[in-house]
């Protein structure tokens, strides 16, 4: 059998390139070490020291503000040096293979690469060509993972309802061309949650999705009732025009949170969303900013969880 | 294997007596995790101090982070007082090379500038890489290289000492 490329010969972190394949040892592991790097935000010096003298490349072939900022900032309270790529308007644009890109950044004494790119698969390609003290971290490969993502969706399901075995899980919205729900769907079957719901309508949620054990619901408030957690996903303004999907208003009508609609849930179920979250699409500014929402929370909490990655990946060798 | 015979409770009391004389009014116990954790706590008891003792971990502050990785337990820093200005008393088991000490200072450096920080250990068993000394040590002695020493508690609080062969 293959090993999986992100475990080295004794099962520890290496590389994390997607959440499917990751035993449930090694997401707590990520988990409780997450805990400690929330902590480091009471002391007075909000940094450590355990990747200084290391340089992280961030390598971001598609555009994202909040996801590169928080690796960011997560690279620096570790104390590495951080280089920010933005490829789609540099080489890449100027035809260098994604290969050639790598290789020039690490006769530059790259440790570490965090990759987005619009193509599944391409942070797999680099962690295999690249040299064996190199790490690799995927930020978001086309529609196939984003697991640091689905990670701190987990950290912050656990903050709040500890026990992952009796949760009722709704991810809504856009399933099919959500890396986040791909992600959110592996932790959360790993991590034993007995009911995952994928909501909304036909075009957006296959009817296939049952095949990962996954309960499919095309009918909003069937999906929401009872639940614990309600994911919702962002509305890829993309793909309206490729006649997936009447109009915004339309869906917001159908699928949309609002108060109404949450109140099918449990009292104290909690409302997540990866961000950028458009009011009115899918989710409802009175439950985008209510006490049930945990949005802003979820940010936080993705620090945290993108410094345990680095770290526990830093501290292990090939 | 070993014929090291070291009982741990009665070096208890010589580290308490030794300890009383470190502690000014002021002064704070902080226990090194684990073992010196566990020996805080009863300190803290024995010496008749108001509120709880701090611990902490070495763990982000490790010099061996590169080779020995994350370690599972960095979560058990607590430091239920302001360290500014504080004299603190370090607590700890075991005293050999002396580099958890290092990275333990600058950890409790992270929460601020203490007036004093002074460390009292079970066991020095001598081996420093690094020039730091021990106040108050219950007992010296001189372990082979291959040998890891460590304290134990049983479930009536009772301490023993543990040696294992390093692999």
């Amino acid at each position: 059998m293959q090993r999986n490329p992100q475990l080295n010969k004794s099962g520890e972190l290496i590389h994390l390139l997607s959440i499917d394949g990751l035993p449930r040892a090694v997401l707590h592991q990520i988990l409780d070490t997450a805990g400690t790097f929330l902590s480091v935000n009471d002391r007075e010096v909000k940094k450590v020291p355990l990747l200084r003298g290391k340089s992280v490349f961030n390598l971001f072939f598609e555009n994202s503000t909040r996801t590169r900022t928080t690796f960011e900032i997560a690279a620096k309270r570790l104390s590495a040096d951080v280089i920010n790529l933005d490829i789609a308007r540099s080489s890449a644009a100027k035809g260098e293979s994604l290969l050639d890109t790598i290789a020039n950044l690490s006769a530059m004494h790259a440790d570490m690469f965090v990759v987005r790119h619009s193509e599944s698969g391409a942070p797999y390609l680099i962690a295999q060509h690249c040299a064996p003290h190199v790490h690799v971290v995927n930020a978001g490969d086309g529609r196939h993972q984003h697991p640091t993502q689905g990670l701190l969706d987990m950290y912050t399901i656990r903050h709040f309802k500890h026990d992952f075995t009796k949760l009722t899980v709704a991810i809504v919205g856009d399933i099919v061309h959500s890396r986040v729900a791909r992600s959110d769907i592996h932790a959360l079957t790993t991590l034993g949650v007995p009911e995952i719901r994928a909501v909304g309508p036909k075009t957006l949620v296959p009817g296939d999705l049952a095949a990962m054990g996954v309960r499919v619901c095309h009918d909003m408030k069937e999906g929401i009732a009872g639940a614990d957690v309600i994911i919702m996903l962002r509305l890829q303004n993309e793909r309206m025009s490729g006649a997936m999907l009447p109009s915004a208003a339309e869906f917001f009508k159908s699928y949309g949170l609002t108060p109404d609609k949450l109140a099918l849930a449990k009292p104290d179920a909690i409302v997540m969303h990866p961000g950028p979250i458009n009011r009115g699409v899918e989710i409802d500014s009175d439950v985008a900013d209510g006490k049930q929402s945990v949005i802003l929370p979820q940010v936080t909490f993705g620090i945290a969880v993108r410094m345990a990655v680095m770290s526990i990946i830093a501290g292990n060798s090939a | 294997m070993s014929s090291l015979n070291l009982d741990a409770e009665a070096l208890y009391a010589d580290l308490l007596s030794g300890v009383r004389g470190l502690m000014d009014a002021d002064a704070v116990l902080v226990g090194i995790w684990r073992g010196g954790a566990w020996l805080a706590e009863r300190l803290q008891r024995d010496l008749q101090r108001s509120g709880e003792c701090g611990v902490i971990s070495s763990a982000l502050h490790r010099d061996d982070f590169g080779s020995r990785g994350m370690s599972a337990s960095a979560d058990h820093t607590r430091l239920p007082f302001d360290v500014n200005g504080k004299p603190i008393v370090l607590i700890d088991d075991v005293l050999y090379t002396g580099r958890t000490i290092r990275a333990v200072i600058n950890e409790l450096y992270d929460f601020g500038r203490p007036a004093r920080v002074t460390l009292a250990v079970l066991v020095d068993r001598g081996g420093r890489e690094l020039p730091i000394a021990a106040a108050v040590s219950a007992a010296r002695i001189t372990l082979p290289h291959g040998q890891r020493l460590s304290l134990a508690r049983d479930d009536a609080g009772r301490f023993t000492f543990e040696i294992e062969e390093r692999g």
